[in-house]
């Protein structure tokens, strides 16, 4: 599977996490929200360039608690926690954020 | 978004046994596992050349390890008891998941190559060829059984589906047709240590924030200790409760237990898994090698004890088979059982009465419980029969005022998987998650108007993840679900005062605000 970005291909797995992180570009974000029916705000980016920045750091994404707690000391404690982050994020921050950040997808009992 | 669209099933009053509909989930399948997913494993990398001739050599090599398999593939008399007790069945109509028709898809090809009447009189006792097709049908069917043995509590011959599947699994690794969920993550847990892949860094940055949380609420400086060589006791608990919620309110409770109770202990990056997916694919070495981890993480820091947190399959691996896989634990305390269950030791202590509980922080709840199938039908816990049941229930009842029981047919060994379990708990099969959900679903809704229960509380990672998701397909919230010990963590008083020096982040200038 792959994305098309004007004329550029950025290939996806089966179940459509882009394969070589380091191709990531904001544009693969944007395609991928745009297959899910979402338009991304600042809201959205404001997660996606944490779980990057996260996952530079740790090579893994950011458990849920991590970022709701990072969230609620960037944007207000009343949005740091699940349910604003699964309203940005209906299939779910860990996996539907980590996608489009470009991520690979979080396995085990989750 | 991977799956295609299905129907919700609907709930009826009662739990319903369905009128038969063929081939309804025959074309379920699951991401087959790469070369990169198996080989690590032991396994091909992709389904070879001579595939017919290592299925069936593989068959027969399991026959010869494994007794039971071949007394339970000889011993069905086609008797009917368990074709309405499997809740895939129950919620998809489809006969080739009831129990019976399950086995029948291995059965069929061990009557084909290893029975005389078989060989010679196929057609006569419903035996048949190893081919391409049954390959397909084998990988579909054999991955919408969560291994719950549920069919097996009704089974007059103790016929026991889950080993069944097992097999049926390790078959077709051996031939190089793996599914990607479970072998992927196997693989983590042999390079990183954890179904997750979480690095020890990781870790221990979530750990580092949970004791802010609780300095936060609460102003006692619980800690969450990593590799700490000389506890007295290892914590091996699913790395879904490092990650995920609701199961890491539970991990926030077994450390403020550990905290009132005054015992030292640790968890360990070695052995940040409780999970065992080897046994979901029937490799005795592949759980082996995970349960080799925690030997050796208990022995190089030198622990006295080993307790694990709430994970459902990795308390059957614990308690059923960790002495032949990993043992002898004759370094332990042999004063403590090995290993011991966290519902078992937080209930201890409240017998003990070290434990403090304002059962009312808990009073926006009305709670169930949902027994998990490998807790419920492959375990016990304590020194009395039926401690799986009622141990997680005293400690419950410990520390909430609102409690009722689902439906007695649905609850104890007659539980209902959460349809998640046994190596199902994945994206692509998602309606299988969904339908075989129902039956629980019927009696938590039952639950839910009869007696005003709000909350299902359980014991496993999967459980609490399976839930996670079906929940909005039945019209329940998400948030319904919650941890045993994150009860117990919004009950419980903190006595055990701290001092300031012991506070996360003393001394360190505060420039975070």
């Amino acid at each position: 599977m792959a994305i098309e970005i004007n004329g550029k291909t950025f290939e996806t797995d089966e179940e459509g996490y882009l394969t070589n992180l380091s191709d990531w570009e904001p544009g693969v974000a944007e395609a991928m929200a745009k297959e899910d029916d979402l338009e991304l705000t600042d809201e959205h980016w404001e997660i996606i360039n944490f779980l990057r920045e996260y996952y530079e750091e740790y090579q893994i994404a950011p458990a849920v608690r991590v970022l709701t707690k990072a969230v609620g000391k960037k944007l207000g404690k009343e949005k740091g926690n699940s349910k604003y982050l699964y309203a940005l994020f209906p299939y779910g921050p860990g996996k539907q954020a980590c996608r489009f950040a470009g991520l690979p997808k979080p396995t085990g009992c989750i | 978004m991977a799956g295609a669209e299905f129907e919700t099933p609907e709930l009826t009053e009662f739990i319903e046994v369905p009128k038969l509909e063929e081939g309804t989930m025959e074309h379920i399948t699951c991401f087959v596992a790469k070369p990169e997913h198996q080989e690590p494993l032991g396994f091909p990398g992709e389904k070879v050349e001579n595939w017919k001739e290592v299925a069936i050599d593989k068959m027969g090599d399991l026959l010869s390890r494994y007794r039971s398999f071949q007394v339970f593939l000889d011993a069905c008399v086609k008797c009917g008891s368990c074709t309405d007790k499997c809740h895939y069945y129950l919620g998809s109509k489809d006969p080739k998941n009831m129990p019976v028709g399950r086995q029948d898809l291995l059965r069929k090809v061990y009557r084909r190559y290893f029975t005389f009447a078989g060989k010679y009189f196929p057609k006569l006792v419903g035996a048949a060829d190893l081919t391409d097709e049954v390959i397909d049908e084998w990988y579909s069917y054999f991955h919408q059984c969560s291994q719950c043995r549920r069919c097996s509590v009704f089974c007059p011959y103790g016929i026991d589906t889950a080993e069944i599947s097992m097999a049926a699994r390790e078959i077709l690794d051996s031939i190089g047709v793996g599914q990607k969920y479970c072998n992927e993550i196997i693989g983590k847990v042999h390079k990183i240590g954890n179904n997750l892949g979480l690095p020890g860094p990781a870790i221990e940055d979530t750990l580092e924030g949970l004791e802010e949380d609780v300095w936060d609420e609460d102003e006692v400086a619980v800690k969450y200790p990593l590799d700490v060589k000389g506890a007295d006791i290892l914590l091996v608990t699913p790395s879904a409760d490092f990650f995920a919620e609701p199961h890491v309110d539970g991990l926030i409770g077994y450390g403020k237990v550990f905290h009132e109770a005054g015992v030292s202990w640790t968890l360990s990056t070695k052995a940040s898994e409780a999970g065992n997916f080897g046994m979901f694919i029937g490799s005795y070495e592949n759980m082996r090698r995970v349960s080799l981890r925690i030997r050796e993480a208990a022995l190089e820091l030198g622990v006295k004890r080993i307790v694990f947190g709430e994970c459902g399959h990795a308390w059957r691996v614990a308690y059923s088979f960790l002495n032949t896989l990993a043992g002898p634990f004759d370094f332990l305390d042999p004063d403590y059982p090995v290993p011991q269950h966290i519902c078992e030791f937080t209930l201890n202590e409240i017998e003990k009465g070290t434990l403090e509980f304002d059962k009312s922080e808990n009073d926006d709840m009305s709670i169930t419980f949902h027994d998990s199938c490998n807790v419920a039908r492959a375990t016990r816990m304590g020194d009395k029969p039926g401690g799986q049941f009622d141990i997680p229930r005293e400690v419950i009842k410990a520390v909430v005022n609102n409690y009722h029981d689902m439906e007695w047919d649905t609850i104890h060994e007659r539980t209902f998987c959460c349809g998640g379990g046994g190596g199902l708990l994945t994206d692509d099969l998602m309606e299988v998650r969904v339908k075989g959900a129902k039956p629980r679903m019927t009696a938590f809704k039952n639950v839910m108007e009869e007696k005003g229960v709000t909350h299902l509380a359980a014991i496993c990672a999967i459980c609490k993840s399976q839930f996670t998701k079906v929940f909005p397909y039945y019209g329940m919230d998400m948030f319904q679900i919650v941890s045993v010990h994150q009860l117990v963590s919004n009950a419980i008083v903190l006595n055990r005062k701290t001092p300031p020096e012991e506070a996360p982040g003393y001394g360190e200038d505060d420039d975070d605000e």
